[in-house]
This record gives structure tokens, sequence and C-alpha cells, in this order.
């Protein structure tokens, strides 16, 4: 069957069976490779895409149900204004070790963002905790979005270094 | 540090004009034989590329990165130490990854935390020399003697004739000389690196963050199919008659392939059905209508509670064979005025690296291409040119891409095997073979489980005098399985007069292998751990008993003449250095009790692996059953130098966090015959966020070169977390992972 696809700013015609997750169009009929395969379960949170706004485990959503809702992708938030803010804090902070992960993390805190600009330790726990980090970068995920947020200033956090001998 | 190693230099022109130069490594065949690299080790000295710097007429500089990048940093932290002794500015390097060759590089493996103690000097000597040939070029160039020429960023000036260059403009009439002799090069001194120390975001950063194509995974050839690959039920199954009708009837499905391998499932091909489809899910979801019949004969019995077991029975038995005896550990436990004894034991335990196993491979005139993330290309090579019997390595090409995740999982290379072999089987047709989850928890090469069998003896002082660990662990004919073996050198081992290591081993189906920070992952637990114990008997804490071991400075050879030498100094900085940061309180070990009814305490411990040594203090609470981590400090000494604190500071967090979702997060895997239990995050849950804790790293520097930092921060958060938690709330933690018994 086809489908068409609002996928960032653009609709896709896709010929396939309407169970396959989303995640499998995008990366194998579309060739939009960003949004990554983790678990299948909707455990790990490397697929994470949004759909209208919402974040989304695309591993898990099959095609048929996305049907005119606007997706975005890792390979277009950097179009957004939060989603900018955050790959640039990221990139200040240097978060990642393999990055295998980092498209999902960016896309959870981009949701959360645009629902909370200013989000408490909790609510950052809240909505990142699906999203795992195999690297475990965890410390600088969360520098990073409250650099994003303007709740702290750019640049590593100095406890870091306090003790250097 | 690599006494055997001598490197020496080959200059060329670039095709486009410029400075190409190369370092090779001499390196003795034995030491090679000792890498794996059988493939060479005929040869008596081997030539091995380890730095490849260019320096193109635009001044753009190229340096190589020979090993895989998993998010350990050394395709930026490396390249630094070539770019600082160059001196150029950053922002001109660019990095490129070089494909598996083992005639030109090398082994070109990721791990053993090897690659930065291997790479230091003879980078920085390419970079010097590099150097040295652009002001030779600039100084005959304008008739000025060398010796007033300075550089910086990647130009050089005259100051008395105030004439400058860029390095581009002098770099074609450099590769007409002579390259220098590498120890005859001037290298900087440490207060002059600009780039060494110096936080460098990891070079692949951006384009991770925009979703571009780089992990193996991403590959994508024109006409690629994608396949699955069932494999039996239970490690060590063989395949006796697979219906395929059923599945080569599912949507989008091309292709059925039994294959039968060798049975070797950790260096050949695990029997199997590949599933070859348009999309990898349908592949997946055509899996359901296989109709095999497996044999499974050989898992029978092989479950968690027979090997415990076992174990049990073993250590009861007493014996096994002897690793290590100093002294006489018998006579002095039996006049000891206090001995302490315990058991202690950890689960098989799976990497979990989140990008699953993947390879993408394309078959064609007898030759294959391969699309790899893995930590070991060169093996790989080897292994897919003898499994499908091609007549020379030089017929396959392996592309080493990006890693998600390693820990030591993509330094086996059944993947790798799989994907060829089912590309040979559909020749002209690219195939991206990708695991499940299921597949990758189902089949991984475990950290082996381990029993440990424990005794000290303490004298009328509270000394330690004498120390017994009975270890049971996997293995059969003499031999033991992939990463299951034990330290000989590990705590308290050349630090007191009488000690025993003895090993019983029993076979398992399941593959091991090596899992971050191999072996000390474990051990460290055992050692650390029952040391608190000794420590509280003799009425001291750990870090006290710890010190007092480790005495007056002086270096310990290794043990049996190989390995690395261990400094009670910088071992003992390290512990001081901790002690300081965590404000330790010596005495009372008394927890604190918060206002919600948490008992809260501090809990301590040291290792050395991996070269690096480190000592770790962790604040724990216990709520019921529930354990929270707050905060952890570490102290470590790698060296002289941290490279690139960005990529270091990450290496010792994620370590700390690993570690610690080890213990508590309930990591275990488990088997009944054969058959693993876990399959996915659910039931091997990896850590999260909200188990993160504040982490103060506190950097001793030494006056040693700099040495690797993938896993040596590891092994010492488990067992400071379990002496916290005992600390708290008396209870002992013997088991991992960490389980608190209801109140």
């Amino acid at each position: 069957m086809t489908y068409r696809l609002h996928i960032n700013g653009q609709v896709h015609a896709v010929d396939v069976p309407g169970e396959m997750p989303l995640l499998w169009v995008l990366r194998e009929s579309l060739g939009l490779v960003g949004t990554k395969f983790g678990c299948g379960m909707a455990l790990c949170g490397a697929c994470t895409v949004h759909v209208d706004g919402q974040p989304q485990r695309s591993c898990r959503l099959p095609v048929a149900s996305v049907g005119d809702a606007q997706v975005t992708t890792i390979e277009h938030i950097g179009h957004t204004e939060i989603g900018a803010r955050l790959q640039k804090a990221w990139l200040d902070t240097d978060v990642m070790q393999c990055g295998y992960c980092q498209a999902g993390q960016i896309m959870s805190a981009a949701a959360m963002l645009a629902a909370t600009p200013k989000p408490s330790r909790d609510d950052i726990h809240a909505a990142m905790s699906g999203n795992i980090c195999r690297c475990a970068c965890y410390n600088r995920i969360e520098t990073a979005i409250r650099i994003a947020a303007g709740l702290e200033p750019a640049g590593e956090p100095q406890q870091e270094r306090d003790h250097v001998a | 540090m690599w006494p055997e190693r001598r490197t020496f230099l080959k200059a060329s022109l670039l095709a486009g004009g410029g400075l190409a130069l190369e370092a090779f490594i001499a390196v003795p065949a034995r030491v090679l034989a000792a890498a794996g690299g059988a493939g060479a080790a005929a040869a008596a000295v081997h030539a091995e590329l380890t730095a490849f710097v260019s320096i193109a007429p635009d001044g753009v500089v190229t340096i190589t990165a020979r090993n895989p990048e998993m998010g350990q940093g050394t395709k930026t932290s490396l390249p630094m130490i070539v770019a600082d002794e160059l001196d150029c500015d950053w922002d001109q390097v660019r990095i490129v990854q070089a494909d598996a060759d083992f005639a030109r590089y090398g082994a070109q493996t990721a791990g053993g935390s090897n690659s930065t103690p291997s790479s230091w000097l003879p980078m920085r000597q390419t970079g010097a020399a590099a150097r040295a040939m652009l002001l030779q070029a600039a100084a005959q160039q304008w008739s000025v003697p060398v010796a007033e020429l300075t550089t910086s960023k990647g130009r050089i000036a005259h100051a008395a004739s105030g004439r400058s260059c860029g390095y581009g403009d002098v770099a074609s009439a450099a590769a007409q000389l002579a390259p220098p002799a590498p120890e005859s090069v001037p290298l900087k001194q440490p207060g002059e690196f600009t780039v060494i120390g110096r936080a460098i975001a990891g070079i692949d950063g951006p384009r991770v963050l925009r979703g571009e194509p780089l992990f193996g995974i991403d590959t994508r050839l024109p006409g690629m199919l994608y396949a699955v690959y069932e494999v039996a039920p239970a490690h060590g199954g063989r395949l006796v008659k697979a219906n395929v009708e059923a599945a080569k009837a599912a949507p989008g499905v091309k292709h059925v392939v039994p294959l039968t391998g060798d049975g070797d499932a950790d260096s050949g091909l695990a029997d199997g059905v590949a599933i070859v489809a348009t999309h990898w899910w349908l592949a997946n979801e055509a899996r359901a209508k296989l109709d095999v019949q497996w044999d499974l004969s050989r898992a029978q019995g092989h479950s968690t509670a027979a090997y415990r077991a076992r174990a049990g029975e073993a250590l009861e038995k007493g014996g096994g064979t002897e690793l290590r005896r100093d002294g006489d550990p018998d006579a002095a436990l039996a006049g000891a005025a206090k001995r302490v004894s315990a058991r202690y034991e950890y689960p098989f335990l799976a990497h979990g690296s989140l990008e699953p196993q993947n390879c993408t491979a394309l078959f064609k005139g007898g030759k294959v291409e391969m699309w790899a993330p893995t930590q070991a290309p060169a093996r790989g090579r080897e292994l897919v040119q003898k499994l499908l019997g091609l007549p020379a390595l030089e017929d396959v090409t392996v592309h080493v891409t990006r890693c998600g995740g390693g820990f030591g999982r993509r330094l086996m290379h059944d993947y790798m095997l799989q994907a060829a072999a089912i590309a040979k089987a559909l020749p002209g047709t690219p195939v991206q073979l990708i695991w499940s989850r299921e597949d990758d928890i189902r089949r991984d090469y475990y950290r082996a489980a381990g029993w440990h069998g424990l005794e000290a003896g303490l004298d009328a002082d509270g000394r330690l005098i004498a120390f017994t660990d009975h270890f049971v662990t996997f293995g059969e004919g003499g031999s033991t399985a992939r990463g299951a073996n034990f330290t000989p050198t590990l705590p308290p081992a050349d630090l007191i007069p009488n000690l025993g290591f003895t090993q019983t081993t029993m076979p398992t189906v399941l593959t091991t292998g090596w899992l971050r920070a191999p072996g000390s992952n474990a051990l460290c637990f055992m050692s650390q751990g029952f040391l608190d114990e000794v420590a509280q008997a003799a009425g001291k804490d750990l870090p006290a008993l710890m010190l007092e071991l480790l005495g007056e400075r002086r270096v310990i050879p290794p043990f049996g003449g190989r390995g690395v030498p261990f400094d009670t100094g910088r071992a003992r900085a390290v512990i001081e250095k901790v002690l300081r940061t965590s404000a330790w309180s010596v005495k009372p070990l008394a927890a604190q009790t918060d206002p919600a009814g948490a008992r809260r305490a501090k809990g301590f411990a040291f290792y050395f692996c991996h070269r690096g040594y480190f000592a770790e203090v962790v604040d724990a609470s216990v709520t019921g059953t529930e354990v929270t981590v707050h905060k952890v400090w570490v102290a470590g000494d790698v060296g002289s130098h941290i490279i690139n604190p960005f990529g270091a500071e990450n290496q010792v967090r994620g370590a700390i966090i690993d570690g610690l979702a080890q213990a508590l997060a309930g990591q275990a895997i488990e088997v009944v015959d054969g058959v693993v239990q876990q399959s996915n995050f659910h039931d091997y849950p990896l850590a999260r966020m909200p188990i993160t804790p504040e982490i103060n790293i506190a950097w001793v520097k030494s006056d040693n070169p700099p040495t690797g930092l993938g896993e040596p921060a590891l092994p010492p958060v488990i067992p400071a977390l379990t002496n916290a938690i005992h600390a708290a709330t008396g209870t002992r933690i013997r088991s991992l992972p960490v389980k608190l018994p209801a109140a």
C-alpha cells in the first residue's frame, strides 16, 4: 500500500506494508539514517522522532498510523530554533562518546524544551529517562540541556576540574 | 614503555603536491604473534605504520586515524598529539579513517586501552619530524639558518627579515628532503604544548548531530538488501533441517539461505538460516515462518543453577590448579591470630553496545568488500578470507566504520563472518546483516561468571600475613575460556609474604569474551570487597590497609616477567588524593542517617589495570532495598598528560556509570540448557539518566608517558559502592548484581 508521509516539510510516497514501523521506512525506504535502531521495543529511545511535535519511538510506530501528521527527524531538527540551540550546546559541551544514541537524545530534549522551556532537574530526568546512552554521557546530556535552556552558562561545569593536581 | 619498538620515517611528495610523512614502527615477530597477527608473524620484523600525516599546498593537514573509533575518542586525541608537535592550528587538521590493512597498519585493534601508550612517542616524533622538514625547506628557500626560524599555528616566520609563510607553501619542497632520525628530532617541552591538554570536541560530533551516515548500520549501497540470521536457540546448537518455503513466501523476502558453519562460533560461522528481504523489518518478521530443526544436545545441562552448584562443590572440595604461590600460605593461615573467609560471585554480563551488531558485504568476482563496525578489523579480515576460502587477503576489503559502542564486543567477528557467508551465497547483491537486540543479548561473548573462595590471616598486630583465593571459572582441557582468566598480581599480591592463588575450571557452551576492563571488572570487586572485610577485622578501614600494604614507594616488576610493573608510589598518590577530595573520614565508619530514614555512608576502593591507577570513593544511601549513589570521587593517574580533557573525562564518567549499572541495574545473564533467558533492555537493563551521580574527577599527574582511559576507571567503583553499602547498613555484598534483603 502507498502512504504519503509528511517528513521534514516534504511529502514522500512509500509503498510498504502498513504495519512496518516508521523507523524502517525512514532508514531503508527514504535513506534518512540519522534515526537509529537500538532495541525494536521502544525501550532505548534511539529511534525517537517528532510526530506533530510529540516525541515518538518510531521502532513501534506502524507507518499506517502516521497519517497526515508532520514527522520531524534528526536531519531536520537543526532547522528549528530549539534544535539548533541544543546542537550547539551539545557540541560546546562535547556530550557524546560513540554518538549512536545522540539523535534520539536530541529529539527527546527538543520535545521537552518545547513543552517546558525551563525544566527542573526532575523534568529533565523524567523526559530523558527513556533514552539510553550506553556510553553513559548522562552528566553532559543534562548539562547541555541546561545550557540550551539558558539555565547555566555555556562550557563545561567548572566542578569537573576543581581538583586537577 | 614499548622498548621493543623503534620508529623510522618515510617522506614522499603528495600526488597534488605537498608533503606526506609516514612513521613506521619495527615490530618484532613475537610481539606481533602475541597480538594475534598470525598472518604476518612469519616475517622477522614487520614494519607497521603508526602515523601518517600529510600537508597539502593549501596548508590542510591530514592525519590518518589508524584504529577504529567507538566512542573512546582516539580518532580525535591521537591526531592531537601529531598536530601539537607539528605546531599547526587544530582548525587546519582533517582526520581520515584507515581501512583494514594488516601489511600497512598492523592489527589496528582498538582495545585494552592500548592506543594511547603505543602512540604517544611515535606520534610526537612524526609531528616533530614533519615540522623539522618544513623548517629546513623554508630555511633553504630563504637562505637563512634553521635556528632563526620559528613556527606557530601552521606558519613559519623569520623574525630578522620579517618573512613568513604557511606550511603548505614549503610542503612540496620539504617532500624532497630526507626525513630526520626520529630520535634526533627535538620534542616540545611539556609547557610548550598548545593542542595537548586542550578540551577539544570529538571530530565527528557535528556529523552525528546532523544525522549523517557514519555508523556501520548507516551503510547504503545501490540495490542493497537486508538480512537477519536465525541461529539455534541454545548456544552450541547445530542445524539439522530447515523448511524455508513459508519464510520465502513472506512479504518482501527475496532469499532464504540455510548455512552450515564449522560449529566454532568463536572464530568460524555458527549454523543458521539467513533471510534476505527488501527491508530489515520484513526479514525479521519472516523469522516466525521458519521451520527449523536444531540439535541442541550439546547445551543440555548448561544452566546457571548447575554452574553455581558445580562451583560450590569445587569450593567445598578445595584444591585446584596452582596459579601462584608465595611463601607458605597454608602454614601462615594455620598460625594466624585471626582468620577471615568469604565467598564472592558475579554473573555473566552482556555488552549491549547500542548499535546492534551489523555488517554490510558485497561479494563480486571472487572478492568481498565489507563495511564493518569492528574493533579489530585486521583479524576480521583474516577470518573472512579463511571462511570464504579466498586465495589472498587482498580479496577481502574491510572499510572500518564508526562503531556505535564497542566495550570489547566488537573484538569478535561472528557478525562479519555471517555477513560474508550470506553475501557469498548471493554474488553481486550487497547485503546488510543486522542483528535484532534479542540476537545481540542472546549471542554475546559474555563477561564470564566467576566464584571465589577467599581466606585471609592476620597476625596479633592486625597485619595481613596470608591471603588465598580459589577461583572457579570456565575453561576446558587446561585452558581458561576467553576473558575468564585470573590476574595473579591483584592486591594483595606482591604486598604480603604468604599468598596462594588456585583455579578450577568447568566447561561452558556460552561464548565468553572481553568486556570493558576484562577480568578487572569482576576481580576488583572480589579483591577490594574482601580486603574491606579484612580491614574491618583488623580494626581499620580499607584505605588505611591499602596504604599499609603498599608501604614505601617502589616499583614491583611484573609477575613472571610479563606485563607491566606496578609503582606503589603512584598507587599511594591516587589513594591519598581521593581521600582528600572526598573528605574521607578515617574513623568512625558509622553511617549517617538522614531525615528520610536512609542509611548513608562512603565506601572506598583502589585498582590498577591497563596501566592506570585509580582510587574511588562512593557516597551512597540505602532506603529499604533501594540504593542511591549521590556522588563519586575519582583520582586517577594515567601519566604526565591528559591529552584531551573532554574525551578523558567522558571515559571516566562513562566507566563509573557503567560500573554502577553492573552493580545496581540488575544486569545478569542467566542460562537454562544453553538458552540465554534475557533478550532486551527490559530484562537486561542498562544505565539510565536517573542513576547518574555527581562525579568529581581529580587527575594525579606523574612523570610517566600517558596511558589509555577506556577501561581503568571502571573496576574500583563497584567495590567502592558495595563497601559503602556495608558501611551504611552492615550488609556485606558478596554477589553481583546487588540485591539487598527486604527488612
